[in-house]
């Protein structure tokens, strides 16, 4: 019998199936997209077979560029507020009781399962001229005009940070919850402040853990397009609100497709960058 | 004396500031809540206190409907992709083979790129072999994203998992398929779990990904609630919100406090 030829029966069984339906749903589908990309686009939506360069030159029109400028801006911006945000949440957490810990983290757990979507609403009803935060702000009379806090930038950023906080909380947290304590005790037996106990031993030793949430932050928030959908009031757009157009009312599908190659090449930028610095590929999914 | 105030004004400092985020994101999920109760159909002042929405979002069929659908898709996703997922993390960690490292990256694809990425590609590709949009195509999508979260929840739980175990059982004479069911899947059980309860939690929230897979009689909750918003959210909405949440947090509330249980437990 020959051996070397013989099939591995147990392989085949156990990586079969995820092999081909990564291969058939996730490969497939990303080659045929980075296909796309060079199509023209049919006269009743739809592709059609050739190649062109044209969807690129579209892509660096000084109107989408903006929009990319500014989709990149809010991500940037709503990553620094989560990281702000979460930082001293979690270091204080870290500090309780292991059964404190335990509740608490499974409270950062719930509301994320709470459907996104009504959660968004709720904010939009806080949030309006004729909400509770204006009636309450207009009451205690620190403000005299209702406030404009949803349908502009503000409602999206505070939709973004709501939403994406949690994927910033349980990366810091796990990596925070690893320090070594006794490496601070040193510290301070070896006369270091607490403020540059915090600045050269824990901030570093906790990098790992803003690098994963920032990556967890930073990337979805640029395709949240019902996000700015809901909150934005039609005049703030993510890079996810014009690929979605392209998509559904432009129909034009090879454009949505060179814009979605724009977004995974940031992806991958960013991702190389995460495992350069020595980030562990599975802390993105674990959550 | 001086320093235990401080340390006592700054415990309470950081008390307040846990607080503070904790009200951030259970804001407006409390607004939901009372406003389930209200009788009018406005979302905008408290009327008055009633039940009737919880009666009658029973009787609203599309929300009925959508709530089915998302219930089917994320039961029959779940489970499709947990088998798949945890076989493929046993075989992923135990054996070494070629394009190894390609099905590794591919894993990772679903969860970094951003989620419409994926929802495009699948949307492009079901339209190329003439899949229809509905159901079917939304389940798909569903699995699809759901494998790469379970394989990696069960394959942090393998890592710590002694092989002896499969080996002794073997060598007692079980053959695989025994020691699989009788020896590994115990094991693992806690890691399966969990990477099931994520798929779940993810398909039965999944916005994106099933905007651009679903079809004009497959609308899931996520995406009627999503239409509903633009124009006006119902109190039967929160309603029916309310319910889901508390079902959650019950299940939450459970599996915490086995945690705490166990933790206790241990410190005695």
């Amino acid at each position: 019998m020959n051996n070397k030829k013989k099939i591995n029966l147990p392989l085949i069984v156990t990586v079969g199936p995820v092999s081909a339906w990564m291969v058939l749903l996730v490969a497939i589908p990303f080659i045929y997209v980075f296909a796309m990309s060079f199509m023209n686009k049919g006269a009743y939506g739809g592709v059609v077979i050739g190649f062109t360069l044209n969807n690129f030159k579209q892509v660096f029109d000084p109107l989408y560029l903006k929009v990319f400028g500014e989709s990149l801006l809010i991500s940037a911006l709503t990553t620094i507020l989560c990281i702000i945000i979460s930082y001293p949440f979690t270091y204080f957490i870290a500090q309780k009781t292991t059964i404190k810990k335990t509740v608490f983290m499974a409270m950062v757990i719930v509301p994320f399962l709470v459907s996104s979507l009504i959660r968004l609403f709720g904010w939009i009803n806080l949030l309006r001229k004729d909400g509770i935060f204006n009636s309450f702000l207009l009451k205690i009379g620190l403000i005299h005009e209702p406030l404009q806090l949803v349908y502009n930038t503000t409602g999206v950023m505070i939709g973004l940070v709501y939403m994406l906080l949690p994927f910033m909380i349980l990366p810091l947290y796990s990596s925070i919850e690893k320090l070594d304590k006794s490496l601070l005790e040193a510290c301070s037996d070896l006369g270091a402040k607490p403020s540059t106990a915090f600045l050269r031993v824990t901030l570093p030793l906790t990098m790992p853990g803003i690098f994963a949430g920032s990556i967890l932050v930073f990337i979805p928030s640029l395709g949240y397009f019902f996000v700015t959908d809901l909150l934005g009031g039609n005049k703030i757009q993510v890079i996810g609100n014009i690929i979605r157009n392209q998509f559904i009312t432009a129909r034009n599908w090879p454009l949505g497709a060179a814009i979605s190659i724009f977004l995974i090449i940031i992806t991958l930028g960013l991702v190389g960058l995460y495992q350069k610095s020595g980030g562990n590929m599975d802390d993105l999914g674990g959550i | 004396m001086k320093k235990a105030q401080k340390k006592k004004v700054s415990e309470v400092f950081k008390n307040i500031y846990i607080y503070l985020v904790f009200l951030f994101l259970y804001l407006p999920i409390l607004y939901v809540i009372i406003f389930s109760f209200n009788t009018s159909k406005l979302n905008i002042t408290f009327e008055s206190f009633t039940f009737q929405w919880y009666g009658t979002f029973f009787k609203n069929r599309p929300l009925m409907e959508s709530l089915t659908n998302t219930l089917i898709i994320g039961v029959i996703s779940t489970v499709i992709a947990t088998i798949i997922g945890t076989i493929g993390a046993i075989g992923l960690s135990k054996y070494k083979f070629r394009g190894k490292k390609i099905i590794d990256k591919l894993l990772y694809i679903p969860i970094v790129i951003p989620e419409i990425v994926l929802g495009i590609a699948l949307l492009s590709i079901y339209s190329a072999l003439s899949i229809p949009l509905g159901l079917l195509s939304l389940t798909l999508s569903h699995i699809t994203f759901s494998i790469p979260f379970v394989v990696i929840t069960v394959r942090a739980r393998l890592a710590g998992f002694d092989k002896f175990l499969e080996e002794a059982a073997m060598d007692l004479g079980a053959n695989r398929i025994v020691t699989f069911f009788r020896v590994t899947l115990p094991l693992i059980m806690p890691g399966v779990l969990s990477g099931a309860m994520l798929a779940f939690s993810l398909s039965i929230d999944d916005v994106i990904i099933s905007f651009f897979t679903s079809g004009p009689g497959s609308t899931t909750l996520p995406l009627k609630i999503f239409s509903m918003v633009k124009t006006g959210v119902t109190p039967e909405v929160n309603a029916l919100s309310t319910v889901i949440m508390l079902i959650t947090i019950i299940i939450i509330i459970i599996n915490t406090s086995f945690q705490v249980k166990k933790l206790k437990a241990n410190k005695a």
